[in-house]
């Protein structure tokens, strides 16, 4: 079921309005969450403290898996505020979605493919930060040409495919997963009784499975956000 | 319709633009959402994590040394204990050489004592032994007067005294 984006033009800019606000209620949802969890901080910790507290070391857990700690420490709350922030927008999209004006307001943010790969864009813009900051320009221009000269159109490439099939990757998912939930509700459901009644399980079903798949699209996302890190911060390659 | 909605389609859709702004937009979302969440989520968060690390170090480090002042206090206590025991081991055994050294003191003084007793006891029975035969002696020779003048008191004939006379005198002759 395809809906029309409420969009308008501000400033030469293109804006999504529907865009705009999920951005901003996904934010907010992760900024609430992470701050009243974490507003009465204990020695002992209870409750949401224990939660959160087991998310820093399981995203610790991903950056030790593919770098230093020594250089990976600093990616530490990036790689929280991502983890959290595309699971929370991951989330959005799955218990219903808003039509004004035969408009869709209310889905997922990262079901769009422009803030996907803007976030893509945005991690691979980091690494190549960090590691001309890290290596110095030329340990940085260095890693285009190891572990051979020949490479280097290759390497090209892969910067561009690596950050297309992270932000596409993510987005098609979750994408994926919404349109069908959309059929399912607005398509099968109004064949008549049958199609209601067969609707539902089915709905059931395939929420069950994106919540499934957007917790991993949020771990795939954080970890292959330190993959790209770790290639081009780490002194081992 | 699939087709329609896909990927960049969308944007084709509408009007052969990119949403740039939505780049922008969530750009500055995220970075401010990274800012707010580091100052006031995340920092908080980790400094407690880092505290409770440094809590617990310390609290082993402490465990530990307490454990090696407990081992070293407990070595003391036995080496004291052994001590001891060596002391009371040692008393003992003086106090046990004292006693035997005493009595063979005691049995020596006593085996002396009764010695020297028996000789005065001897030398006593003997002096009395003495004294007795004395007193007999001059009790036998008050008596053979008395016998004597009891005999002369009665009649004698001249024989009978002759006769007692010789014999009184024989008897003492024999007897000097």
């Amino acid at each position: 079921m395809h809906h029309e984006v409420p969009e308008f033009e501000f400033m030469g800019l293109w804006f999504n309005g529907a865009n705009m606000l999920m951005i901003s209620v996904a934010s907010l949802i992760v900024f609430l969450i992470a701050v009243l969890s974490t507003r009465k901080l204990a020695m002992k910790p209870t409750g949401m403290q224990n939660f959160f507290e087991w998310v820093m070391d399981f995203v610790k857990g991903i950056i030790n898996s593919t770098m230093d700690w020594k250089e990976g420490g600093r990616f530490h709350i990036l790689g929280i505020t991502l983890i959290m922030y595309v699971f929370v927008s991951n989330m959005l999209g799955l218990p219903f979605a808003i039509v004004v004006d035969e408009k869709l307001w209310w889905k997922s943010p990262t079901a769009d493919p422009i803030i996907t790969l803007t976030l893509a864009v945005m991690v691979l813009a980091l690494s190549h930060y960090y590691g001309v900051k890290l290596k110095g320009v030329k340990g940085y221009a260095e890693g285009f040409f190891s572990p051979m000269k020949f490479l280097f159109p290759l390497k090209i490439i892969e910067e561009f495919a690596n950050t297309l099939t992270l932000g596409l990757r993510l987005y098609g998912n979750i994408y994926a997963g919404e349109l069908l939930l959309s059929l399912l509700a607005t398509g099968l459901a109004h064949q008549g009784i049958v199609g209601t009644i067969a609707a539902i399980p089915l709905t059931l079903v395939w929420q069950g499975f994106s919540i499934f798949v957007g917790t991993i699209q949020a771990y795939i996302f954080t970890m292959l956000t330190m993959v790209y890190l770790a290639h081009k911060v780490s002194h081992d390659h | 319709m699939l087709t329609n909605s896909f990927v960049l389609a969308t944007a084709a859709e509408g009007g052969g633009h990119i949403n740039t702004g939505d780049i922008f937009f969530q750009l500055i979302v995220f970075i401010i959402l990274l800012a707010l969440l580091k100052k006031f989520a995340w920092g908080p968060l980790m400094g407690i994590m880092k505290t409770r690390e440094e809590h617990i170090g310390n609290e082993i480090s402490a465990a530990e040394n307490s454990r090696l002042e407990a081992e070293k206090i407990l070595q003391e206590q036995r080496n004291l204990l052994k001590e001891a025991r060596t002391d009371a081991q040692n008393l003992i055994e003086a106090a046990k050489k004292q006693g035997e050294l005493q009595r063979e003191e005691i049995v020596a003084a006593s085996r002396t004592e009764s010695e020297r007793i028996k000789e005065a006891a001897k030398l006593e029975i003997e002096q009395q032994k003495e004294k007795a035969v004395a007193a007999i002696r001059e009790q036998v020779a008050s008596l053979s007067v008395l016998i004597a003048s009891k005999v002369i008191e009665k009649e004698l004939t001249a024989a009978d005294q002759d006769q007692l006379i010789n014999e009184y005198i024989k008897e003492a002759g024999e007897e000097r």
